[in-house]
């Protein structure tokens, strides 16, 4: 799962409540995923003013974006074909198993590259 | 991509992130890989204390491929579509992962029960060039291509007990390989939820 453009003064909390709303809208994901043969889920959950959009690869794995401003939903899609793209390269390699968590700086570097592109 | 080959003029070596995925067009000679399966086959049976676990860890060497293949073959072939439905997730198998792993698609998909259905294949590659010794009795190393399938339908939401035997053919020297595909009742479930 990935986080992007959160922002809060009071970081600790924040990031707390952020992980929470993101974690709880998986079991919306569990439920869309079998209604559409789409990758990007689109927008899937939101609480007060924070909205999860997803992404679900072939496999399952899950893309979830965390925003608290209103953004243009078109650029959502391109932020996570460009993320799905970085994934794949990360996920070929035969020693990364689903359970791992992805420390690979350069992934790290691309992926805030995209996101700043995406939403300036 | 092109920062890779940026890269690459200066003497640095790119990180796996920035190259670009491979297009699927390349191939491996015949001979490596029956080396490298044969010496996978045997440091497995050196170290499994019976034929179920060698086969178990065959199928499980086959479930890395499996799961990879679902990804990149989703993405390069079906433009980013997920498989929501039974006959689309055997037909990607049947098609598409056969094609790209073995050349050609399987040669048959026939339905036994209502949770199980048969891939066969006339002469899987695997198979092809292993002789299996008296000792070994049952061993099928099939086990591996089974491994695949069952990856592949792990990861897709198909869960299912895949194994991999052998089937005589009238006018066939060599038998057959059938690739057995039991699916959980969570399937079927779902199946019969979403509409036949």
């Amino acid at each position: 799962t990935r986080n992007g453009g959160s922002s809060g003064a009071k970081k600790d909390d924040a990031a707390h409540l952020h992980q929470f709303v993101m974690h709880a809208s998986l079991d919306f994901v569990d439920a869309r995923v079998w209604e559409t043969t789409n990758m990007h889920l689109r927008l899937v959950d939101k609480f007060n003013d924070l909205s999860v959009y997803a992404f679900v690869t072939a496999g399952g794995t899950r893309f979830l974006l965390l925003h608290d401003q209103r953004i243009e939903e078109s650029n959502i899609g391109v932020f996570f074909h460009d993320v799905h793209e970085l994934w794949l390269r990360v996920s070929m390699n035969p020693f990364h198993t689903k359970r791992t968590p992805i420390l690979d700086k350069t992934f790290d570097l691309r992926v805030r590259e995209c996101a700043k592109s995406h939403f300036p | 991509a092109r920062r890779a080959r940026a890269m690459q003029r200066q003497g640095q070596t790119p990180s796996i992130v920035d190259r670009p995925l491979p297009k699927g067009r390349s191939e491996v000679s015949l001979s490596a890989f029956s080396f490298l399966f044969s010496e996978l086959v045997q440091y497995h049976r050196t170290r499994a204390s019976s034929i179920a676990e060698l086969e178990q860890k065959l199928s499980e060497a086959g479930e890395g491929v499996g799961s990879r293949m679902l990804e990149v073959l989703a993405h390069r072939e079906k433009s980013n579509r997920r498989e929501i439905r039974l006959q689309g997730i055997l037909q990607f198998i049947n098609t598409n992962v056969w094609r790209c792993l073995f050349g050609k698609v399987a040669d048959s998909l026939e339905i036994y029960n209502d949770d199980e259905y048969v891939l066969g294949d006339k002469s899987l590659v695997v198979n092809r060039y292993i002789s299996v010794p008296k000792d070994l009795g049952d061993l099928n190393c099939g086990a591996f291509a089974a491994g695949v399938v069952k990856g592949v339908l792990r990861d897709a939401g198909f869960p299912a007990e895949v194994s991999a035997y052998y089937a005589e053919v009238d006018g066939q020297r060599t038998p057959k390989t059938n690739i057995l595909m039991k699916f959980a009742p969570e399937v079927l479930e779902r199946e019969k939820r979403l509409g036949a």
